[in-house]
């Protein structure tokens, strides 16, 4: 560590502790925004550990985010807080590794497909067991858990999510995965296990989905499987972290914050042509910003562009 | 019982077929992995609907007007949003990438429209709802037309691209683009051909659907995804192997709704895929593994 990670670090923790203190400084509605942008944070984050270097894209973020707000909705009157916490890791990392296992040893058009249809393959499955197991179809959330401790949970995981992208890209892992993202016929020749690298790396990133969707559930009081796997949720992350640029750890961050902003003034004004704005927006990112504001940042800065 | 069950297995088999050989023409041929394909069958059905109960045109005078209406839309996506993805793209999975993420933006589009225009409840409408006896089974009228124009059109399809010049320059462009363009064959114009071929037939599928199925603004994904099922199923670009495997999908899926529960029709969809990528992800008549 030099001098200048040094300030970085001196640097980041003055910022995060700015940060922590936001629910000191405002009122309900800023508490409530602060936690979108902090939860979609970690997700865009969460995605482009795995889809930025592998360039696999995964269209399934509301998959696991979903099941873990249902885990926190089945869990939270049975067990302790930390261990429901866990129980929804859990689950979201065995699916994870079934996914990976089934797709990832192929090419990426399948992971894409496989996960285009995955959040709506576990919403069917929970509304089937809901309907004829249990017979309920939604479901209560009570707990003690003000939106500050949720605010501050959340805080903790993007600080973790950050972390593990910094040691992921300092670790044989990183490189063996930007070897993968360059060209992966290369990669398997140089004697990387690509399969086993892709799997570990996506179970990773769907975990921090998994826990921001346990974290988040408090927050609505009643879920059901439409509220907790709506499909936009995986739209808007996808959105975020494009925006920002996905080969860059701090990348998504620079895309969460404006577009945060625009699409809860966007709900409010248009609720109705929500999605076909968000829409807009996206292919408008997708034409003429693809690098995202790093990419731009950066071609700005370099002299010579590339 | 059984042969009711077969028969509507197969009706439903039918369409996906006829999804499947549109969206193994846009993706096999013109090389465009398009999410928002089955956004464009609720679309035509939403079209065939409100001809029927707006200005009482027949949906089989709508199913000639709505896949035309398809075919100039696809071949404008294809002209003005995804060749600059195909030109900008310097490899074959960097376009993929590319025109993933631009069809994810157009589907939330076309969906956000329909939502607007329609809301999210359920829509059907009743056309040639009178029972048949057939085969000794009783089988609503509109299903059986369903499956002989599904057999008609997906037939005549295949007559067009095997027998026919033109037919056979799209073949080859799936084959091998870069040969194609050695024998002469306008790779340019063959792509967005298929393309906005493949988006009349998914909207013929969708006018076909309209008649018997009902039908919301949120249902497009689930029938892109399983289109996408079928076409690996059957081998990517391949026609025939579409057919099959959109049959079996259909016979799956109906035997399970009606055995098992119709909750869990997209559970026997997933489960098919699994056998697929861990069996044969090349597809049942796929030649090479890529």
């Amino acid at each position: 560590m030099n001098a200048r990670d040094l300030l970085l670090l001196v640097a980041a923790a003055i910022a995060l502790a700015v940060i922590a203190a936001v629910p000191f400084l405002v009122g309900d509605y800023g508490i409530s925004l602060g936690i979108n942008i902090v939860s979609y944070t970690v997700l865009a984050t969460a995605w482009s550990l795995f889809s930025g270097p592998t360039r696999y894209v995964s269209l399934a973020t509301v998959a696991f985010f979903g099941i873990g707000a249902y885990t926190t909705a089945v869990c939270i009157e049975l067990v302790p807080w930390p261990v429901v916490l866990l129980i929804a890791a859990g689950i979201g990392m065995v699916v994870a590794a079934l996914v990976g296992l089934s797709t990832l040893r192929l090419s990426g058009v399948y992971f894409v497909i496989f996960s285009l249809g995955l959040a709506e393959l576990i919403r069917q499955l929970v509304t089937w067991f809901e309907v004829n197991k249990t017979r309920t179809l939604g479901r209560y959330v009570f707990s003690d858990i003000t939106p500050s401790m949720i605010y501050w949970q959340l805080l903790t995981l993007a600080v973790m999510v950050f972390a593990a992208g910094i040691l992921i890209n300092r670790s044989r892992l990183g490189l063996a995965l930007r070897a993968i993202g360059d060209d992966e016929t290369v990669a398997r020749h140089s004697g990387i296990d690509t399969t086993r690298a892709k799997i570990a790396l996506f179970v990773l990133s769907t975990v921090f989905m998994t826990l921001t969707g346990a974290i988040m559930a408090p927050r609505w009081t009643y879920i059901d499987p439409a509220i907790a796997f709506n499909p936009v949720i995986s739209f808007t992350v996808l959105i975020m972290a494009l925006l920002g640029g996905v080969h860059r750890l701090y990348g998504p961050l620079l895309g969460v914050v404006p577009l945060a902003l625009l699409f809860e003034y966007l709900l409010a004004r248009f609720p109705n042509h929500f999605s076909i704005m968000v829409g807009l927006v996206f292919i408008v990112i997708v034409y003429f910003i693809p690098r995202g504001v790093v990419g731009l940042i950066e071609r700005v800065t370099t002299r010579k562009p590339a | 019982m059984l042969i009711e069950v077969l028969l509507s297995g197969v009706t439903l088999g039918g369409m996906y077929a006829l999804v499947a050989m549109g969206l193994t023409l846009q993706y096999g041929v013109a090389r465009i992995m398009n999410l928002s394909y089955g956004e464009l069958l609720i679309a035509a059905a939403f079209a065939a609907m409100s001809f029927y109960g707006g200005f009482a045109l027949n949906p089989l005078l709508g199913l000639l007007v709505v896949p035309l209406m398809a075919f100039v839309l696809s071949y404008a996506i294809y002209r003005y949003l995804m060749l600059p993805l195909v030109r900008r793209a310097p490899t074959r999975d960097a376009l993929e990438v590319d025109s993933i993420l631009a069809t994810f933006g157009l589907l939330f589009v076309i969906q956000g429209v329909m939502l607007a225009i329609f809301g999210g409840a359920y829509y059907s409408y009743s056309y040639l709802a009178v029972p048949l006896k057939f085969l000794g089974a009783t089988v609503a009228a509109n299903r059986l037309l369903a499956l002989v124009l599904a057999v008609v059109i997906g037939l005549g399809l295949y007559l067009g691209l095997t027998r026919t010049r033109l037919g056979t320059a799209v073949r080859a462009v799936a084959v091998d683009p870069v040969a194609a363009q050695l024998v002469a064959i306008d790779v340019r114009t063959a792509s967005a051909l298929a393309f906005a071929l493949g988006g009349a037939l998914v909207a013929a599928a969708g006018v076909l659907v309209s008649m018997f199925l009902t039908f919301n603004a949120n249902l497009g994904v689930v029938f892109t995804l399983k289109a996408l099922v079928v076409v690996i199923m059957g081998g990517v670009g391949n026609l025939l192997g579409a057919l099959i495997a959109g049959l079996i999908l259909g016979l799956v899926e109906n035997s399970v709704a009606v055995f098992v529960d119709p909750g869990l029709t997209l559970a026997a969809t997933y489960a098919i895929f699994l056998l697929v990528l861990l069996v044969r992800p090349q597809g049942l008549l796929g030649r090479s593994g890529r």
